[in-house]
């Protein structure tokens, strides 16, 4: 526990992979949505015929008056929520991350992000895509189910802010967040229960990255269900090899905390990214972009490479496809050995 | 015959606002040297209509909280609405030369934030319907008296975007959305029944719940009731099939989807060279004027 941030009130038996508590982040939208429909009036909520497993359910049953069901309609879905945000809504479109902002994307560029592309202060448009079932972790429903190019499509959009937070609790601090923030946002979550390491008191707040471990010789950002992975990596790479990472969760991919990654890299010299997405246009890439033009170090890139996954339990795809613990200690211990050269 | 709720002065004044507006177009057309023609052509009688007769607009105040909503679905045409809009006095007419140029308001497709008065943005086909949709349902969620008005073209009912919006309004009953479909038959690479055939598109709506006026999309008396119509149908979305001619007003043009996507002095040399063909639309287009003139003596 001596490595962890103290700052930070995270859970006491962060490293204990067994007992720490686990629950499904996508618990955390359904918070989240509760609790931005009682801050705001103007919040409502759209699904395309999965609200149970999004969880868009636990708002329809606070609020029915303020959810929306589209059926199997993503296309029509963002369409709509383009025309409620531009009489003043605060819209929140829920699916899986395959079919929003997949199916949809180029409705969301055009009727949300282009839409809302230079605004008057407090005319945005206001749509908040939630991609439920994201990445790998997706499991037993196949490759089809498993969105791994999401985070590409949503960060090239100008104007749209990206966000993977890592948790329960992160998940419902960033969908609060998210409904605050004027203009388009895309926030990625899982399906599967998933460690809880942050509490209620841990601070949250859109584009700050978090330093969880403070260290020497490596940097390891990650996202979403790796920055677990990279605690534990860090831990064991310090009780293993006295090797000391720096493990910083990098749950807003846009805007980047460039100012964050820029402080520990200096630091450590070389950096991992870590998260449940191609390596191709995810948050490793954006990272790599700032780095390229501001401080060149090395770095491994932990993610899916350029393929499709398949059905499988969770954790047996996170081992096939290389995004384990082990494979993080593997690139941390070879991004060190590429410095200086 | 439509019940008329037009004086015979104020049709007149109409159809020859129409006119004009049809000519503005084509001197823009020209100085721009791209962007579709016929499209803008056909629909100049609704938009005047819309502009000039049945929306509740403020140009002077485009934000106007109680405004009636006209969102333009098939963007290509935007041409036809910016002549309409700065005839309306949304922005000096001087400035309809600026169509399609460098740090324009007057993008090549409408964008809601250049623009004031533009509701959204438009171009990909296909999306219009659902924003309209979307807007009309917070009108009726908070219980505002405006009304959406869809402008879309025939070849975007192509899109399935389309359908699941017309669904959508169909299930929530969204009276106070009018749709008015610019039924000209063509699309870019030919007739719309023989690239996917839409109809019977009558039938269509109808069985997705909404309330179908068909009307002769040239006539002004028959675009304005059937829209007050439209008003009073509290139980579904209405809409409102307007058979148009591509290139209406413009003979050499009328009905040849070869002028769906060039500006006169670009377009294609069947009836007269490239140099001849603006001078020649706008001669078309005072013939046509004089004959408003002697239909109203």
């Amino acid at each position: 526990m001596d490595m962890i941030n103290k700052n930070l009130n995270l859970v006491e038996n962060i490293f204990d992979e067994d007992k720490i508590e686990k629950i499904k982040t996508r618990d955390g939208y359904g918070k989240g949505l509760v609790e931005a429909g009682e801050k705001n009036p103007n919040v409502v909520v759209l699904c395309a015929d999965l609200s149970e497993s999004t969880r868009s359910e636990w708002f329809k049953k606070k609020f029915p008056d303020r959810f929306i069901e589209c059926g199997v309609a993503e296309q029509g879905m963002a369409t709509y929520a383009s025309g409620m945000a531009a009489e003043g809504k605060v819209v929140f479109i829920s699916s899986y991350a395959v079919f929003s902002p997949g199916r949809n994307n180029e409705q969301i560029r055009t009727t949300v992000s282009y839409n809302s592309w230079g605004s008057e202060s407090g005319k945005e448009i206001n749509v908040k895509i939630a991609g439920a079932h994201a990445g790998i972790s997706v499991g037993p429903d196949g490759a089809t189910h498993q969105a791994l190019e999401d985070i590409a499509l949503m960060r090239v959009q100008p104007g749209m802010a990206v966000i993977v937070p890592a948790d329960v609790h992160e998940t419902q601090k960033a969908t609060v967040a998210v409904a605050k923030r004027p203009g388009p946002a895309y926030i990625r979550f899982g399906r599967v229960d998933y460690p809880v390491f942050t509490t209620e008191k841990t601070p949250f707040e859109i584009g700050k990255a978090y330093t969880i471990i403070e260290g020497k010789d490596a940097t390891i950002a990650a996202c979403g269900s790796l920055v677990y992975k990279a605690i534990i990596a860090a831990k064991q790479l310090k009780d293993e090899d006295g090797i000391e990472c720096e493990v910083i969760n990098s749950h807003t991919i846009k805007p980047l905390d460039g100012n964050a990654i820029l402080k520990s890299v200096k630091k450590t010299g070389c950096v991992v990214t870590a998260e449940e997405h191609q390596v191709m246009g995810g948050m490793g890439s954006a990272i790599a972009e700032f780095l390229s033009q501001n401080y060149p170090v090395p770095q491994e890139f932990i993610g899916m490479h350029d393929r499709f996954g398949e059905s499988g339990e969770p954790e047996e795809l996170f081992e096939a496809f290389g995004m384990g613990v082990s494979h993080i200690k593997d690139a941390v211990k070879k991004v060190i050995s590429r410095k200086g050269k | 015959m439509p019940i008329s709720t037009l004086h015979d002065d104020k049709l007149k004044a109409l159809e020859e606002k129409a006119n004009e507006i049809r000519q503005d177009l084509i001197k823009m057309l020209v100085e721009a040297k791209s962007g579709h023609t016929a499209g803008p052509l056909a629909m100049a009688d609704v938009f005047t209509c819309m502009y000039f007769h049945i929306l509740n607009h403020d140009p002077k105040n485009p934000d106007w909280e109680e405004r009636d909503r006209l969102i333009l679905s098939n963007g290509h045409i935007c041409p036809i609405q910016y002549v309409a809009m700065a005839y309306a006095g949304y922005f000096p007419k001087e400035e309809l030369m600026r169509l399609r140029k460098y740090k324009s308001r007057l993008q090549g497709h409408p964008h809601r934030t250049s623009l004031p008065g533009l509701e959204t943005t438009s171009g990909p086909l296909g999306s219009g319907l659902g924003q309209s949709a979307g807007m009309a349902k917070v009108a009726l969620m908070d219980g505002k008296k405006w009304r959406v008005y869809c402008l879309m073209s025939d070849g975007e009912h192509d899109a399935g975007n389309t359908w699941e919006a017309a669904m959508f309004a169909g299930k929530n009953k969204l009276y106070n959305l009018t749709a008015i479909i610019d039924r000209n038959n063509i699309q870019i690479d030919g007739f719309t029944e023989d690239i996917m055939p839409l109809e019977p598109l009558r039938a269509k709506y109808e069985a997705f719940n909404w309330y179908v006026i068909e009307v002769d999309g040239h006539n002004i008396l028959e675009i304005v009731d059937a829209c007050r119509k439209a008003e009073a149908v509290y139980d579904k979305p209405t809409v409102i099939i307007a058979h148009t001619i591509p290139g209406k007003g413009v003979e050499y043009m009328e009905r040849d989807y070869l002028w769906h996507g060039s500006p006169p002095g670009e377009g294609p040399e069947n009836a007269f060279t490239k140099d001849k063909q603006a001078e020649e639309a706008i001669k078309s287009l005072r013939t046509l004027g004089g004959k408003i003139e002697s239909e109203h003596e």
